[in-house]
C-alpha cells in the first residue's frame, strides 16, 4: 500500500462526490486537506481549553497559553530554527512577508538601495515589496529564469550589487514547481552583504526545511498548506535582526509597558503579535505538525516524489499538451502547471472539475511568471499527502475528455495589453 | 460533455460569428478579467441613418468559452443599435442568451465583455478616456 492510500482515511473531506464522482483533490498548492488529528486539536481546544491567552491567571488561560506556546515549540523545531524568540505566528505567508517589509526593511532600507527578487514570485512576494519601493525610493531588480524554469545564477552574480541591501526569492515555486538552490543563494547574497528572506509556502508542504542549515535571515510559510487551519503562519526571524526591530502594527501583547505618550516593547517573539492571536489555529498547526513529522518528512518527499515522477511521465502522453517548469523530477515537487493549447484554463479545469477533479486554473498570483510563460493562465495540478496513482490516472483521462470537448486547434492568438512587461515569449514551458 | 457548459456555449466558442478586427473603427478598446487575466479587446464601427448606429462590432481575445461565447452574444445584440441602446444591454440579457446556468465563479466571465463594450461607448461618446483598470493599477508602482 502506497502511502497516499493508507493516508486517505485520516482525510474526512475525501469522502465526499462532486457530481456523484469521489473528489480528486489536486489543489494542495492552494490549501491543504486537514487530517483528522488537525481538526480534532481544534475542535478539542474550543470545547475543553478555550480562553485567552497570556494573561488569564485561571486554569483554562494557563492550558490555553500552555497549548499555544507548544505550538510554537513544534513549529521551531520543524523548520529547525534554534530558539523558539524566532518563531512570530502572523495570519500568514503573506502576513509574515510584510512584516519583514514594514519592520526591517522600512528601517534598514534607503533611497537608492536594492532588493533582489525573481521573475517567478508570487505576488505576496511582488507586491510588499512594489510598495516599499515607491514609499522608499528603492529599487527592484529581478532573477529571470530559464526555459527549465530555472533560476539564472549568472544573472543573480551580476544582479548583486553593492546597493543590494535585500534578496528575497520563493523556495518553490508556486506555478513551476522548481527548488531552487537557497543555500547556494544564500551564501551568494551573503557575500555580497544582502539580507535574505525565502517565501516558503510551497516548500514546507513538500520538503523538509532547515533554516539554520540554510543561513536564511527571514522565512514565511503557512499553516494552511500543511494542513492546519486557515489563518495561522509563520515568519522566521534570526534572533540578532529581530532583537533589533520594532513592531509594525500597534496594540496590546506587543509591549512591555505603556504610558501615555511612549511604550517599551515586550520580548521576542510576542514584540511581533498583537492582539489576541489566532490560538486555535496555532493549536492545529502543532497538531499538522506533529502529523507531518509522524509520517516523516523525507517519507512525505519520497511519496512526492514517485508521483511527480508518474505524472510527469504521463502527461508526455498527451498530446501537444505544454508543461512548465524542470522537466527532472529531481529538481521540483509536485506542484505542475500545463496548457492545453486551443482550451483555455478554466474550460479545462471546469471540465475536470465534471468528473469530480479539482485543479487550480488561471495566473496563480504569478501574473510576471505568465508573461515570462507567454500565457495569461496555466492548469495547475498539486500532490498532497494523500494523492494517489489512480488519481494521476484520473487527470489524464479528464484532459483527454476536455480536449474532445473544447479543442480548437491552435488557438485564437490573443490580445495582450500595452501594461505587459517584458517579452511575451514561450520561455520556461517544453511542449511535447 | 455538452451538459457542462450548454449548447449555446460551445457552439459560440466554437464558431463564434464576431471574432475579429475592423480596419478602421471608430472606438476601442480592451480591459482584463483580475481573477483570470484574460483580455478582451472590442472595435466599433458606426453606420446606419447618419451613421447613428453600430454598424459592426468585432471582438478579440485568448478567453475562455463562456467570454467567448458572452462576447460573441453581445456583439450581435449590439449591432443595429444605437450606442445609447448598447448601453443598456445588461448581464442579465446575456445570461439569459446563454441559456445555461453560469455559476457565480464565472460570471466575471460573462460580465468583462460588457465593460469592455462600455468602454468602447464611452470613447465613442467623448464621456472621457475610461482606461482599462488594469493599465491605472499598474501605474501605481512600476518597478524600476
Amino acid at each position: 500500500m502506497t502511502l497516499g492510500e493508507r493516508l486517505r482515511p485520516d482525510f474526512p473531506i475525501l469522502a465526499r462526490t462532486i457530481g456523484g464522482r469521489p473528489l480528486v483533490y489536486l489543489d494542495t498548492a492552494a490549501t491543504a486537506q486537514k487530517p483528522r488529528p488537525v481538526l480534532d486539536a481544534v475542535r478539542g481546544f474550543y470545547e475543553r481549553s478555550n480562553a485567552n491567552v497570556h494573561r488569564s491567571i485561571h486554569t483554562l488561560g494557563e492550558e490555553a497559553t500552555e497549548l499555544y506556546e507548544q505550538a510554537r515549540d513544534r513549529t521551531r523545531a520543524f523548520l529547525g530554527a534554534r530558539f523558539r524568540e524566532e518563531i512570530v505566528f502572523t495570519r500568514g505567508t503573506t502576513e509574515s512577508i510584510n512584516l519583514v517589509a514594514l519592520t526591517w526593511a522600512r528601517r534598514a532600507l534607503v533611497e537608492g538601495d536594492e532588493i533582489l527578487l525573481t521573475e517567478m514570485e508570487h505576488h505576496s512576494n511582488l507586491v510588499p515589496w512594489i510598495l516599499l519601493a515607491r514609499e522608499r525610493g528603492l529599487l527592484l531588480r529581478y532573477v529571470p529564469f530559464d526555459e527549465e524554469g530555472r533560476l539564472d545564477l549568472g544573472a543573480l552574480d551580476r544582479l548583486l550589487g553593492r546597493r543590494t541591501r535585500l534578496v528575497t526569492l520563493t523556495h518553490v515555486s508556486n506555478v513551476l514547481g522548481t527548488v531552487n538552490p537557497v543555500a547556494d543563494i544564500v551564501e551568494r547574497a551573503q557575500a555580497a552583504g544582502a539580507r535574505v528572506l525565502v517565501d516558503g509556502a510551497q516548500a514546507a508542504p513538500h520538503l523538509p526545511v532547515d533554516v539554520a542549515s540554510l543561513g536564511v535571515d527571514f522565512y514565511a510559510f503557512s499553516g494552511h498548506k500543511i494542513g492546519a487551519p486557515t489563518g495561522i503562519g509563520v515568519l522566521y526571524g534570526r534572533r540578532e535582526v529581530l532583537e533589533s526591530l520594532e513592531p509594525a502594527i500597534g496594540g496590546s501583547e506587543i509591549i512591555r509597558e505603556v504610558w501615555l505618550d511612549r511604550v517599551t516593547w515586550n520580548d521576542l517573539p510576542w514584540r511581533f503579535e498583537p492582539g489576541t492571536p489566532p490560538i486555535a489555529d496555532a493549536v492545529g498547526l502543532g497538531a499538522a505538525i506533529e502529523y507531518v513529522e509522524a509520517i516523516g518528512r523525507e517519507a512525505i518527499a519520497a511519496h512526492d516524489h514517485a508521483l511527480t515522477t508518474e505524472a510527469l511521465e504521463r502527461l508526455t502522453e498527451v498530446e501537444e499538451l505544454q508543461r512548465h517548469g524542470p522537466p527532472r523530477p529531481e529538481a521540483r515537487v509536485g506542484v505542475l502547471s500545463f496548457n492545453l493549447p486551443g482550451v483555455h484554463p478554466h474550460d479545462l479545469a471546469a471540465a475536470l472539475d465534471a468528473e469530480g477533479i479539482a485543479v487550480r486554473a488561471g495566473h496563480h498570483c504569478a501574473q510576471p511568471l505568465m508573461r515570462r510563460l507567454g500565457v495569461a493562465g496555466t492548469v495547475r495540478a498539486s500532490f498532497g499527502l494523500h494523492t494517489t496513482s489512480n488519481e494521476i490516472a484520473a487527470l489524464m483521462e479528464g484532459l483527454r475528455h476536455a480536449r474532445q470537448t473544447f479543442g480548437v486547434r491552435g488557438g485564437r492568438g490573443s490580445v495582450r495589453g500595452s501594461d505587459a512587461v517584458g517579452a511575451v515569449s514561450r520561455l520556461g514551458s517544453s511542449a511535447r | 460533455m455538452t451538459a457542462l457548459y450548454g449548447d449555446v456555449v460551445l457552439d459560440r466558442f466554437r464558431h463564434p460569428r464576431h471574432f475579429g478586427a475592423l480596419t478602421a473603427p471608430d472606438a476601442s478598446h480592451e480591459d482584463v478579467n483580475p481573477l483570470c487575466g484574460d483580455r478582451l479587446r472590442v472595435e466599433l464601427r458606426l453606420g446606419g441613418e447618419a451613421g447613428g448606429s453600430l454598424a459592426e462590432v468585432r471582438f478579440q481575445g485568448d478567453a475562455c468559452a463562456i467570454a467567448i461565447a458572452s462576447a460573441d452574444l453581445l456583439a450581435e445584440m449590439a449591432e443595429g443599435r444605437t450606442a445609447r441602446e448598447a448601453g443598456r444591454i445588461g448581464q442579465e440579457d446575456i445570461l439569459g442568451a446563454l441559456r445555461t446556468t453560469i455559476r457565480s465563479s464565472r460570471l466575471g466571465c460573462v460580465t468583462l465583455p460588457l465593460t469592455v463594450l462600455r468602454g468602447a461607448l464611452a470613447r465613442l461618446s467623448g464621456s472621457g478616456e475610461p482606461g482599462s483598470e488594469a493599465d491605472s493599477r499598474c501605474l501605481a508602482g512600476k518597478p524600476r
